[in-house]
């Protein structure tokens, strides 16, 4: 049970400063970077909760990190994409 | 026999293969996969208007483990307006994407969003929606920033920010509710929730999510500038759809899993920000200098007027006169669907003919597009509230509903709203008739002016005349 709270609370911590860095930081990559902490933070409160003492773990959560992670790879390859088309045109003038 | 509801999802993406694979015929392709969607979508609309809702499991995979697929009157509804908005659409950019590589660009891209706008609409499971959620919000902004102008790229860079703040939020909501029942399936959250620490939190971060992503007041800030920068048939759809999306998922949410937990005062503070965005969005509107920022604007104060029906769900018990306020809801957003989706069509062949979307200076160009001129003229009907629009319907429902639950402040509200629409759509159509001589054709270009011109009819006259048809796709009792 405490493993489960450390866990779950460490994942909840992380998505707390993902947010608040998201949200201080002007530029695009600390930006970029507060979000996957922010997904990092869901994703461990995800296996922390796919424990079941004695069980097998629970397959649901891990099917959904690998997922989430695929979704946030994308995402954050489009992100930096713009944001390099933005520094060229910048580098051009 | 073929999957109704698993076509819709596939294609669309189906057509965006092919429009990646064989770039030589893709304007073809395009026309010929639009229609295709297009069909497939209306498909599902009309089995569900013979058999109320509809539900499949793809893989044979049942709940809670398996992603089912389910369509019922809200969905099906919201379905069928994407599925001619987008069919307009597709033909308008026929016209408007003629050559280079931009033409390349759109087409998958706009198989993928309308492949992944429909898997939203039809998806049964929180986990899902979340996906679809990030796909559509991935080839919007995409899309968004086709033109590739600087103010493009950033304010869609913006948007693809605050969209993934958004998502991740809903994501943890989303966990939050598994951790507490143990499945992601809408119904079966919805009949295990249970008021509590954990139920109220994850209402909050999902919703909270979702309204960054809906630009629901006070979190609408990136939509004016990357809904005003995109090319013309990309801001159509992002106001009369994308947003629609995010919208229409607080909606689902709000019914089918919180509905038991939700309380008169999270439903009176989502009304009270709907109020604001009324007011500051109209107000904007009427202020702006240009006409897609325009359109913009008023896509925040119609996103709303939707929130306002939330207070006055909450406080009306289950009966005919609650139905009448959730099918006005569907009515209001499918006229604003159709109303902004040719307000900005219509408002990109001004832009194209004039070289620029200045109100001030737009007199002529206006005059010499007649049809582009009366699609405002009659997508303003709607955004306004004018009979026999269906959001004249939508409004005196709203309205009714208001005095019923005794929050006649709504109603002013209503009035300062509807008071400003009017005077935002007359100060762009008081520019057309100050000029002679008048031009003797009434349409220029065919293919993007006809699509233009009938989306804007249908927002402004169809919906109102057919609007007891959407009562019985949605399975209630006819008003009288």
């Amino acid at each position: 049970m405490t493993a489960h709270l450390l866990y779950g609370g460490a994942g909840i911590l992380l998505f707390v400063l993902g947010v608040w860095s998201f949200l201080v930081h002007e530029a695009l990559l600390r930006k970029v970077i507060a979000l996957n902490v922010m997904g990092s933070g869901v994703f461990h409160l995800l296996i922390a909760i796919a424990e079941r003492g004695s069980l097998p773990p629970d397959p649901v959560p891990h099917a959904l990190v690998l997922t989430g992670i695929v979704v946030a790879v994308s995402a954050t390859a489009l992100a930096l994409a713009m944001g390099r088309r933005l520094e060229d045109e910048d580098d051009a003038r | 026999m073929l999957d109704s509801l698993a076509l819709a999802v596939t294609v669309p993406l189906l057509a965006a293969l092919l429009v990646t694979a064989l770039p030589g015929r893709v304007q073809t392709l395009g026309v010929i996969g639009a229609i295709a969607t297009a069909l497939v979508s209306l498909q599902v609309t009309v089995q569900v208007w013979q058999h109320g809702s509809l539900r499949s499991d793809p893989g044979g995979w049942g709940a809670p483990l398996g992603l089912a697929l389910e369509a019922d009157g809200l969905s099906a509804a919201l379905l069928a307006m994407a599925a001619l908005v987008a069919l307009a659409i597709s033909i308008y950019a026929t016209g408007y994407f003629r050559e280079g590589e931009r033409r390349l660009h759109f087409w998958p891209l706009w198989f993928l969003l309308w492949s992944a706008l429909n898997a939203l609409l039809l998806a049964a499971d929180l986990f899902n929606l979340y996906v679809t959620l990030e796909l559509l919000g991935l080839t919007a902004v995409a899309l968004g920033a086709l033109t590739g102008q600087r103010e493009a790229v950033a304010a869609n860079l913006r948007y693809l920010l605050v969209g993934l703040l958004g998502s991740m939020t809903y994501l943890l909501g989303v966990v939050l509710l598994y951790a507490a029942y143990g499945t992601l399936d809408i119904a079966l959250t919805g009949a295990a929730i249970r008021p509590g620490p954990v139920a109220s939190a994850a209402l909050v971060l999902m919703t909270g999510g979702l309204a960054l992503k809906a630009a629901i007041f006070p979190l609408h800030f990136w939509l004016p500038p990357a809904h005003a920068n995109a090319p013309a048939p990309v801001s159509a759809v992002l106001s009369a759809l994308v947003v629609k999306a995010a919208f229409y998922l607080i909606l689902r949410l709000w019914l089918d899993v919180f509905g038991t937990i939700v309380t008169p005062a999270a439903a009176g503070l989502l009304g009270l920000l709907g109020a604001a965005a009324v007011i500051w969005g109209s107000w904007r509107a009427l202020r702006a200098e240009r006409l897609k920022l325009l359109a913009a604007y008023s896509t925040l104060a119609q996103i709303g007027y939707l929130c306002l029906f939330f207070p006055l769900l909450q406080a009306t018990p289950e009966g005919p006169a609650r139905d009448d306020l959730l099918a006005a809801l569907v009515l209001m957003a499918i006229s604003h669907g159709f109303a902004k989706a040719g307000l900005f069509l219509a408002a990109g062949l001004v832009q194209h003919s004039a070289g620029h979307d200045r109100i001030d200076e737009l007199g002529g160009t206006a005059q010499h597009l007649p049809a582009a001129t009366f699609s405002i003229a009659l997508a303003g009907t709607a955004l306004i509230g004018l009979p026999p629009s269906g959001s004249f319907i939508g409004k005196w429902i709203l309205m009714t509903g208001a005095i019923e639950t005794g929050q006649w402040w709504w109603i002013l509200v209503i009035l300062i709203g509807t008071l400003l629409a009017a005077a935002y759509m007359f100060r762009v159509l008081s520019r057309a008739f100050n000029e002679a001589p008048t031009p003797r054709r009434f349409v220029t270009q065919a293919s993007t002016e006809v699509p233009a011109l009938l989306l804007a009819l249908t927002s402004a006259v169809v919906l109102g005349l057919g609007a007891q048809l959407l009562w019985r796709l949605m399975g209630f009792g006819v008003v009288a």
